[in-house]
């Protein structure tokens, strides 16, 4: 972490404020996220629902909503700072630098224009060579339809929404993210709303394209099972924390914050009743949350410390952070500062 | 498709059928005798008597009812008893007053009914969505005639840039007549500032008469807009860096359409309604003034050929709004099939 530079990463998110205006007040959801994809890299954000998976990643695509507000942090795209950007470098990095795929496939395409006519304007507006001409639209579009497995292109471009299943339809949210280049797509939940059987599928042609087009993932996931599968790295997420994070293989081999082990535990649940069951309690109310760690309410292992001062993230092996005092004494370093 | 359509037309015949009837009973229970009031008090009493044989008067209501149908179909409104012409004719030469002002009045209320939901939309929950919040309550409360007097008095007593009344200024020759509706009929002759003079005399009336729809079409707007903002496709192609003006004007606002349309189509067949009074105040010489002189003098034929009039013009809105909308929406057009 320390040799790394901010300029190797694709994101590079630290130590993320995020709070949102309600009727009665502030909601403080995000409190000092930690994140980091290189270049290429498949990373997945686990955690139930709730703890603040899409605000983190809508603030790096820089699409939260208007009651939101970025109290303190810096998010790094590439090396720059998107906070910080000047309007015409942000509009540039939404064009052709980060795409998003939504969990809802029939809520995330437009529903009154064709299929075709919203991937040329993807396009057009990518910044990509000759994005302006309406051949290379039609090109690209075509081929991007065929590369995620798509029959009968010319058909399906024609097709409103509302015409094609569940599975054709975030099959094309998928080639409309990576109709041209892209350096980060993100993929909040992408099949959650899909058929048990359609949803690996999917996630293999997801995987296969990002993997041919080069570009780094970001996937969001209620699941540790598809997060193994699918990703590089895994982090998890708890109330607006990431509290631990590891390679994929480490994770499940050395699984140390209480959170984690909780949801291990209740991994053949997850598909039934989700991972709230597993652990007792609940999350946190955003208005007034715990001073501390904010999982120590449900901790079982919590003392007095943890309810004062939020642990920071210690490292316990190369790329393994937990935030939790009881691997202070193992650890060789603390993320953010310098050994 | 064409099964569609027959059924659609059939259903309006079905509803001028009705709406016939209607006028028929409410027109022939209005008080007073109608032949009386015709030749005035002073006509003899055997003149009245062979006024009413000729327009079936004294037969049973059933038959008069079909009497006064069929003459309609073939093109015939009677006579208006008060300017003894032909109701056609009167209907011709003050229709097309009415049409002009209906028109203006229509494309203002689309106009700022659109892009007014849009702003509020754009800037949603700031001051300028609370401002034009608080001016569409005024709209959609007060009744036109009260906007007609206000304005009038704004624009015409007290910063006097504005004519009163009449369709042009006293001294001006109307246009020849194409379409009837001046300021068109001005253009075509090539008398750019005639359509001007006209095109004074007819905003007042018209943007009194829109601010009712217009206020109610921006806020249906601006709720079927926040309602679309949420969702993932509004999202997505913001994601995508497509401009913040075209994902408003072009991405939000299609979709968001169909509950304006109709209710604006609405509000413009409620325009009619509305120029009776408008018009009486602004001395604007349209249908509807001629409607309520017709109304006040018990003018039989009259009055039922205004309202059955209107009513075919209201169908026809009607109709236009929902080729519009299936037109606009995928969703419609292509479910039927
Ligand atoms: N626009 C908003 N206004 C107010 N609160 C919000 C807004 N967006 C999110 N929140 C709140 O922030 C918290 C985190 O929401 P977020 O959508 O990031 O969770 P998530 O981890 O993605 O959950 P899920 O798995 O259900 O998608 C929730 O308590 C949510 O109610
Ligand atoms: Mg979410």
């Amino acid at each position: 972490m320390t040799q790394e530079n901010k300029n190797d990463f694709v994101v590079d998110v630290r130590n993320l404020h995020v709070s949102f205006r309600t009727f009665k007040g502030y909601t403080h959801v995000l409190n000092g996220v930690n994140l980091n994809v290189r270049k290429r890299e498949r990373i997945s954000i686990v955690g139930e629902t709730g703890c603040g998976k899409t605000t983190t990643v809508y603030s790096i695509a820089q699409i939260l909503a208007q009651n939101a507000r970025i109290d303190s942090g810096e998010i790094y795209f590439n090396g720059r700072n998107v906070l910080t950007m000047p309007n015409k470098e942000l509009k540039a990095l939404r064009a052709s630098g980060v795409s998003v795929i939504f969990q809802d496939p029939i809520a995330s395409l437009n529903p009154v224009f064709t299929v075709g006519s919203q991937m040329k304007e993807v396009i057009r507006y990518s910044g990509v060579e000759g994005a302006g001409d309406k051949k290379v639209q039609e090109e690209r579009t075509i081929a991007a339809l065929k590369e995620t497995h798509l029959p009968d292109p010319e058909r399906i471009m024609n097709s409103y929404p509302f015409q094609l299943s569940g599975g054709m339809r975030q099959r094309i949210c998928i080639a409309m993210s990576l109709s041209t280049p892209r350096d980060l797509v993100i993929a909040d939940e992408p099949t959650t709303n899909l058929d048990v059987t359609i949803q690996d599928q999917v996630l293999k042609t997801l995987k296969q394209r990002v993997q041919e087009k080069e570009s780094a993932l970001i996937l969001i996931t209620h699941s540790l099972g598809v997060a193994r599968q699918m990703a590089d790295r895994i982090y998890v997420m708890y109330a607006g924390n990431m509290v631990e994070t590891a390679r994929s293989g480490d994770l499940f081999r050395r699984y140390c914050h209480p959170y984690t082990q909780g949801l291990m535990q209740c991994i053949p649940k997850l598909s039934g009743g989700g991972i709230s069951e597993g652990i007792p309690g609940h999350l946190p109310n955003y208005m007034d949350p715990p001073p501390g760690c904010r999982f120590a309410p449900r901790c079982p292992y919590a003392v007095p410390e943890c309810r004062q001062a939020q642990p920071p993230l210690y490292e316990i092996e190369p790329e393994h952070y937990v935030s939790c005092y009881r691997y202070r004494d193992q650890a060789s370093g603390v993320m953010g500062e310098e050994v | 498709m064409a099964v569609k359509i027959i059924k659609r037309l059939l259903s309006y015949v079905l509803v001028l059928f009705g709406l016939s009837i209607l006028i028929f009973v409410l027109v022939r229970i209005m008080p007073g005798d109608t032949a009386r009031i015709a030749l005035g008090a002073r006509a003899p009493e055997y003149a009245v008597e062979a006024l009413r044989e000729e327009m079936h008067l004294k037969d049973p209501y059933p038959v008069q009812y079909i009497y006064w149908l069929r003459d309609m179909l073939r093109g015939d409104f009677g006579d208006s008893i008060i300017t003894k012409r032909p109701v056609l004719q009167d209907i011709k030469s003050y229709l097309p007053a009415t049409m002009e002002l209906v028109v203006l009045s229509s494309i203002i209320l689309v106009v700022f009914g659109i892009v007014l939901g849009v702003v509020s939309t754009k800037y949603a929950s700031k001051w300028q969505d609370g401002l034009i919040r608080v001016l569409s309550y005024f709209g959609i409360v007060a009744p036109a005639f009260l906007w007609a007097v206000l304005v009038m008095l704004l624009f015409a007593y007290l910063i006097p840039v504005l004519p009163v009344s009449g369709r042009i200024s006293t001294g001006m020759t109307p246009p020849p007549s194409v379409t009837g509706m001046y300021i068109i009929d001005y253009l075509l002759s090539g008398d750019p500032a005639g359509a001007w003079d006209a095109f004074q005399h007819i905003v007042m009336p018209s943007v009194v008469l829109s601010f009712a729809g217009l206020s109610q079409g921006a806020r249906i707007t601006r709720s079927s807009m926040i309602d679309n903002i949420k969702k993932p496709y509004a999202d997505a192609e913001r994601a995508y860096g497509i401009p913040e003006r075209k994902i408003l004007f072009k991405y939000l606002l299609k979709p968001s359409m169909n509950s304006t349309i109709t209710t604006m189509a609405m509000d413009i067949a409620g325009i009619f309604g509305s120029a009776y009074l408008v018009e009486q105040i602004f001395g604007y010489p349209g249908l509807s003034s001629y409607g309520l002189s017709a109304m006040m003098n018990k003018d039989v034929f009259a009055v039922s050929a205004v309202i059955m009039i209107e009513g075919v013009i209201i169908i026809l809105f009607n109709l236009i709004s929902d080729l519009i909308i299936r037109a606009l929406d995928p969703r419609v057009r292509l479910a039927e099939q």
